[in-house]
């Protein structure tokens, strides 16, 4: 089984990076105040065919 | 508010690849759709093709599966990546001419793909059939479309990146790596190679690819697509955005090891095998986040539900997300398994994702999306949308129930012995018991067919009745 030698390996790399963007995205204050960010979207300004239409 | 918005336009959305992927979607979905229907009817009526090669079941199943999952899914996904990611950062599409380019190759991909499949060329490898000059061109073409995603996220006006945005990253990042690894092999000629690996590390490579397609391809990416329109469809923020955040992470951890599981008793490792079905297992509990968490998003307002059918779509194919991703975990187990692998039970499980989730929140997000990029308030006709529903859903059930019974069936005759250790039934008394079967499961693909016909023709309406307008990009007014 040496091909685990390339996949073990790269999942390691891989979880490494994904940990790393997750530290990026937690101390970057991408998570601060959750549930305002989902209310976002919903904002009709934020697409502008709806404004568009309403106007 | 509004007036403001409109007061200050800076520039417009890049709709034009958005435009583009969308109505591609709907034509492959048709392209692809059809030869499944036509792959199932020579399964009923084998000779239903007078043995012309171009035509074999073994050449067109590829093709099935190509157009799809990267014809129709990878236009849908691509229509809406490109859309959501516009729309949450509130800036224009970073580098508009590649977006074009995106667009462009990726057709020529599809194009190749259903030239070169009929005519036998195949790397034999299952959903990377295609072979290496293809092969580069998707690389190239992938590589482009992440340099636009992320180039769009770098220059965003919004701090917080939505998580749609967290879904669609990681299925582009992921399938770049899954493609390059699995793909690498050594040509022979322009339209032969050979896979750089052997054996069983081959078999290995190809399911960790096949399996992480299913996982990143088939669902992070279409978890993306209900993360956005499901909330903007219903008109209510998600659930809770909470849980959306930790499910992604989650599901990202640990999909990458659940490939062995297509692999239980064969030449790989047992412990190989124990891994991909744990892993299996621990997949049920992000996957069932992700399911809860959309469905919740219509608490309090279930009405909706009777009156809406977009929404139809869109919860749907989660109550069909959860189904599969509780039936694949089981599926794994080795016990269950070893009745299951190589049976009907497979297809049946494979369409009540495919089918179920994949195609119902790409028809319920591109019924939201291409009225709005046609310049409409909604399709064409909302009752036919409503018809699509009820027959698409109609078409699954027939399907996997047909498929359920008969792979199960199978399962129980093959492992049937008699009291001296010889086997009850021969292979082909499997098979003719069979038989119904597949004719109720071409019944339900041709409903499931007749469901994206309609969906065609409410859209060339739409399109005909609508026009293409720049859609400005509002003033920001979130801080």
């Amino acid at each position: 089984m040496d091909i685990l030698y390339l996949l073990i390996p790269m999942s390691a790399v891989l979880v490494l990076f994904i940990l790393g963007v997750f530290a990026w995205a937690l101390h970057g204050g991408q998570f601060d105040d959750l549930e305002q960010h989902g209310e976002q979207i919903l904002d009709a300004a934020a697409d502008s065919f709806d404004s568009h239409q309403g106007a | 508010m509004v007036g403001n918005a409109q007061a200050a336009p800076s520039v417009n959305y890049t709709d034009e690849s958005v435009r583009g992927f969308a109505l591609a979607a709907v034509v492959w979905g048709v392209v692809g759709m059809l030869v499944g229907v036509i792959i199932a009817a020579q399964l009923a009526f084998p000779d239903l093709t007078y043995g012309i090669p171009w035509l074999s079941y073994g050449r067109l199943r590829p093709l099935h599966t190509n157009a799809v999952i990267f014809a129709f899914g990878g236009c849908a996904l691509m229509a809406t990546s490109f859309h959501v990611v516009q729309r949450t950062c509130q800036v224009p599409l970073f580098l508009p001419w590649l977006a074009k380019f995106v667009f462009v190759g990726w057709q020529v991909v599809i194009v190749a793909a259903a030239i070169t499949l009929p005519l036998g060329f195949s790397q034999g490898k299952e959903y990377a059939e295609l072979e290496w000059p293809i092969d580069i061109l998707i690389a190239v073409v992938w590589v482009a479309y992440a340099i636009v995603f992320f180039g769009t996220i770098g220059m965003r006006k919004v701090r917080h990146i939505y998580v749609a945005n967290w879904f669609f990253g990681s299925f582009i990042i992921a399938v770049a790596l899954l493609h390059i690894v699995n793909s690498a092999a050594m040509p022979v000629s322009f339209w032969k190679s050979y896979s750089a690996y052997a054996g069983v590390q081959d078999a290995m490579v190809q399911w960790w690819y096949g399996h992480n397609a299913v996982g990143f391809f088939l669902t992070a990416g279409f978890l993306g697509m209900m993360y956005y329109y499901i909330p903007k469809q219903a008109e209510r923020p998600v659930y809770s955005y909470r849980l959306s955040i930790v499910h992604f992470w989650a599901l990202i951890f640990t999909y990458m090891w659940a490939g062995p599981h297509h692999l239980h008793y064969t030449a790989l490792p047992d412990w190989a095998q124990s891994v991909g079905m744990i892993f299996s297992l621990v997949l049920l509990a992000p996957s069932w986040g992700g399911m809860i968490n959309g469905m919740m998003t219509l608490s309090g307002a279930w009405h909706k539900l009777r009156d809406d059918p977009i929404l139809k779509f869109l919860i749907v194919s989660l109550s069909f997300y959860g189904m599969s991703t509780f039936e694949g975990p089981m599926m794994s187990i080795k016990t269950v398994n070893a009745l299951s692998h190589y049976t009907d039970w497979t297809i049946g499980h494979v369409h009540s994702g495919a089918l179920g989730w994949v195609g119902l929140v790409s028809m319920g997000s591109l019924y939201y999306l291409i009225p709005r990029m046609f310049g409409r308030k909604e399709m064409y006709s909302v009752p036919a949308i409503n018809l699509h529903f009820w027959i698409a859903t109609l078409g699954i059930v027939l399907y996997i129930a047909a498929m359920w019974i008969a792979g199960v069936m199978q399962g129980l005759m093959w492992r049937a012995l008699n009291a001296d250790g010889t086997l009850v039934y021969t292979f082909v008394e499997g098979v003719k018991a069979t038989w119904p079967f597949y004719v109720v499961r071409l019944v339900g693909g041709l409903l499931y067919l007749g469901g994206m016909l309609v969906m065609a023709w409410n859209v060339v309406m739409t399109v005909r009745s609508g026009r293409a307008v720049p859609s400005p990009i509002p003033r920001l007014v979130m801080a």
